[in-house]
């Protein structure tokens, strides 16, 4: 039985109130555990330690607290957002509550019933079919067969996948498969849910599907937790936000609007809307390959010096990919998509969009792509860049829509030496448009050329 | 502590090195999990059904004839009246059994290394599931025996029905070195270099290809230290017609061995497992 008895036991141990209670959470990371994953390794490590009996300074600095002492409570039907920089540490928070990997120290008490989604399609297998995967996924979130069946119809229709049911899902098209996982997941009734990131995913119009759907079940009354980078999600489902910095907590506040605030004066400070730096975080990891492993992403000036935002429409600026290149594949294509703030694609461009002969020899080692952006282009405003890259009809790498590899161009001014435009006007772009005005030429001519013919 | 009230809420508390406090409440609550992911590998396994099927039969058929050709015709080892490629199959079946179902299991946690990354559930549950296609994979090679005694007109005893018990060695055997050798390969991917050494030297070491009587006296009890030489040896105690009584010491020996492994291999398993996520 418990030793602890100073809690309040009355419905629920946890008070009335609370449903999840996190106390002094931390979790220590040992950084290159897992690239010494060899047996000779270990062998070596064991044979050095025996040679050596205090602890090596080295292991000491290669310790990493992902999460150090967080403390919250969590009410019942609360929408907690929890927001961040890369690497801050916030799947690892959802990890320990999922009881994925175990906390360091520190502890979490939970009273109902938790689901995670820590990604969409845990455990698909491209053989089997569409109706076989709600099963095995369904199963893989927690829910038992009877659920499943009594769900599935919402789900398929949900996924919009009715043809598809009975054909193996390494058929289906990448947009299917996110929202059949989607659909699956959706479904979950637990008490407490736990999302992660996972709007990331698929094409605007399925993210308002998914984030309704979200909505819905937050409607009901259910405790979620929810991390993403969409500032703009985040703000319209959660009704409390943490901001997360380096493993600790910075802010927590009901008043949403101002943590996501004071999240952007943190990027500002780092210029991180501008610049992307490949770290090792998870979800950058899916970006290394043997062919372009970017390292870098930038809006800079035209010796690649990062620019800080917001940029003037007036000025020469240029996107630098920079990247290394271990296989020297020629079909390597590179280059960037570029959205409104509100998710509208304003168009993708690639290095080798020029005649062959312009296209540079790659080398092995690391490569530079830079790429002025047009001036008097833009408009006032947020746009998003996100890296393209690929084997050209063969293999995405950094795939548009999905990767993590994006940066923020912000413009501000500069939008025109006209009086009368001085402030941002409405559409995607602010184009200046060449304006001619002559007297020569006569209406009346076309009429009587009509006439004629 | 856990601490059910009337609302039935479930309670949950979270600490280091406190991972194995619901062991057991959670692993009956997963309990359809291990049947979805044994039913996956089966399906995976029988979906392209004709090729499915006729490995898990072609398999045990050709080395059926490499071991008969080898040991039977060119060593020309004795086999007490019973036809050689009987003598043989009899002792592949729980071998072959022994051999898949370790290779898969071993490799079963890196296989699913998405899964245990992304999602919590008891993680045993991932090795163990992996035996049940082979279950079905053995109950499928069983009919080849029973036609090949049909073929030769050779017909099992009452004895049969013990050849249960010596699966259930097997079963634990394979479970046991499955939970450590999968365990081992999450920290240390290397060791999937040593599965396929020890499958293919535990043919050899094994009496699959000949009859253990062939074994000197001397070395007799030794030798049982390979449950798997107990299992056979029992295989074909219970579905030959043999004059030779049942070596009990060896069996007895074996059927320890085999509880060793189970013991070792789990308590590693158990050990490791709250680490694998971190480290897969
Ligand atoms: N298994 C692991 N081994 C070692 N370090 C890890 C492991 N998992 C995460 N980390 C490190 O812990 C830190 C926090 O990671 P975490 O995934 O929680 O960040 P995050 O806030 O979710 O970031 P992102 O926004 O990129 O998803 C990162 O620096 C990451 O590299
Ligand atoms: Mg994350």
């Amino acid at each position: 039985m418990s030793s602890n008895h100073n809690n309040k036991i009355d419905n629920n141990i946890l008070g009335d109130q609370t449903v999840i209670k996190v106390e002094k959470l931390s979790k220590k990371y040992i950084l290159g555990a897992k690239a010494s994953s060899s047996f000779r390794e270990l062998l070596n490590t064991k044979v050095k330690s025996l040679t050596k009996s205090r602890k090596s300074n080295q292991e000491k600095e290669n310790e990493f607290w992902a999460v150090k002492d967080v403390t919250f409570n969590v009410n019942d039907g609360e929408r907690l957002g929890i927001i961040g920089r890369n690497g801050a540490g916030k799947s690892t928070i959802l990890k320990m509550l999922s009881r994925i990997t175990e906390p360091t120290s520190g502890r979490i008490s939970i009273s109902g019933r938790v689901a995670s989604l820590l990604e969409v399609g845990t455990g698909f297998h491209p053989e089997l079919t569409g109706r076989e995967n709600i099963y095995l996924n369904g199963a893989i979130l927690g829910m038992s067969r009877k659920e499943i069946k009594s769900k599935f119809d919402e789900i398929v229709s949900f996924a919009e996948v009715e043809k598809f049911l009975d054909t193996p899902v390494k058929r289906y098209s990448s947009g299917m498969y996110v929202r059949l996982a989607f659909a699956v997941a959706a479904h979950l009734e637990p008490e407490i849910l736990i999302v992660d990131e996972v709007l990331a995913v698929g094409d605007a119009a399925f993210q308002k599907k998914c984030l309704g759907k979200m909505k819905d079940v937050s409607s009901n009354g259910r405790t979620v937790i929810f991390v993403s980078h969409n500032m703009g999600a985040i703000e319209q489902l959660c009704n409390r936000c943490i901001l997360l910095d380096k493993g600790q907590i910075k802010m927590d506040s009901t008043d949403v609007r101002s943590v996501i605030k004071s999240y952007f004066n943190t990027l500002d400070n780092g210029n991180l809307p501008s610049e992307w730096m490949y770290d090792d975080s998870e979800i950058n990891r899916n970006l290394l390959n043997e062919w372009f492993s970017p390292t870098r992403i930038a809006i800079t000036d035209k010796n690649g010096k990062a620019l800080n935002m917001p940029v003037s429409n007036d000025t020469d600026f240029y996107i630098s990919i920079s990247g290394s290149i271990k296989t020297i594949d020629p079909a390597l294509t590179v280059g960037y998509a570029i959205y409104t703030a509100d998710n509208q694609l304003l168009y993708w461009t690639y290095h080798t969009d020029t005649e062959e002969e312009k296209w540079p020899k790659f080398k092995q080692g690391n490569v530079t792509f830079i790429s002025k952006l047009p001036k008097h282009l833009f408009n006032e405003g947020e746009y998003r860049i996100e890296l393209i890259s690929s084997l050209h009809w063969r293999k995405w790498l950094s795939e548009p829509g999905v990767t993590p590899a994006h940066i923020n161009l912000s413009i501000q001014g500069g939008l025109s030496k006209s009086p009368y435009w001085m402030a941002k006007r409405p559409g995607m772009l602010g184009p200046i448009i060449e304006w001619d005005t002559r007297n020569d030429l006569v209406p009346g001519e076309r009429r009587g050329i009509v006439e004629v013919g | 502590m856990e601490k059910k009230d009337n609302t039935n809420v479930k309670m949950t508390v979270i600490e280091a090195n406190k991972s194995g406090k619901y062991y057991w409440r959670d692993l009956w609550t997963y309990r359809e999990l291990f049947i979805f992911l044994a039913w996956r590998d089966i399906l995976v396994r029988y979906k392209q059904t004709i090729i499915g099927v006729a490995w898990s039969i072609l398999r045990p058929v050709i080395t059926m004839i490499v071991l008969t050709v080898i040991f039977g015709k060119l060593a020309g080892l004795p086999s007490e009246n019973i036809p050689y490629p009987i003598l043989v199959y009899s002792a592949l079946l729980p071998w072959n059994f022994f051999a898949n179902s370790f290779s898969e299991g071993s490799n079963s946690l890196i296989a699913n290394s998405n899964m245990l990354s992304k999602i919590y559930f008891p993680r045993i549950i991932v090795p163990t599931s992996t035996i049940v296609v082979n279950i079905l994979d053995t109950a499928i090679a069983f009919l080849i025996l029973f036609v090949l005694m049909i073929y030769y007109n050779y017909f099992p005893t009452m004895n049969i029905v013990f050849m249960p018990l010596f699966f259930i060695i097997a079963l634990v055997t394979t479970l046991g070195a499955s939970y450590f050798i999968s365990a081992l390969n999450v920290k240390y991917r290397d060791f999937r270099f040593v599965v396929p050494f020890i499958v293919q030297f535990g043919l050899y070491i094994s009496p699959v290809g000949f009859a253990s009587t062939n074994i000197p006296e001397n070395f007799r009890l030794l030798y049982y230290l390979n449950p798997m030489a107990g299992v056979i040896d029992g295989f074909r105690w219970s579905l030959l017609r043999t004059d030779q009584e049942l070596f009990i010491p060896g069996i007895a020996l074996a059927i320890l061995m085999s509880l060793v492994i189970f013991t070792i291999g789990l308590s590693y398993f158990r050990k490791t497992e709250k680490e694998f996520a971190d480290v897969i």
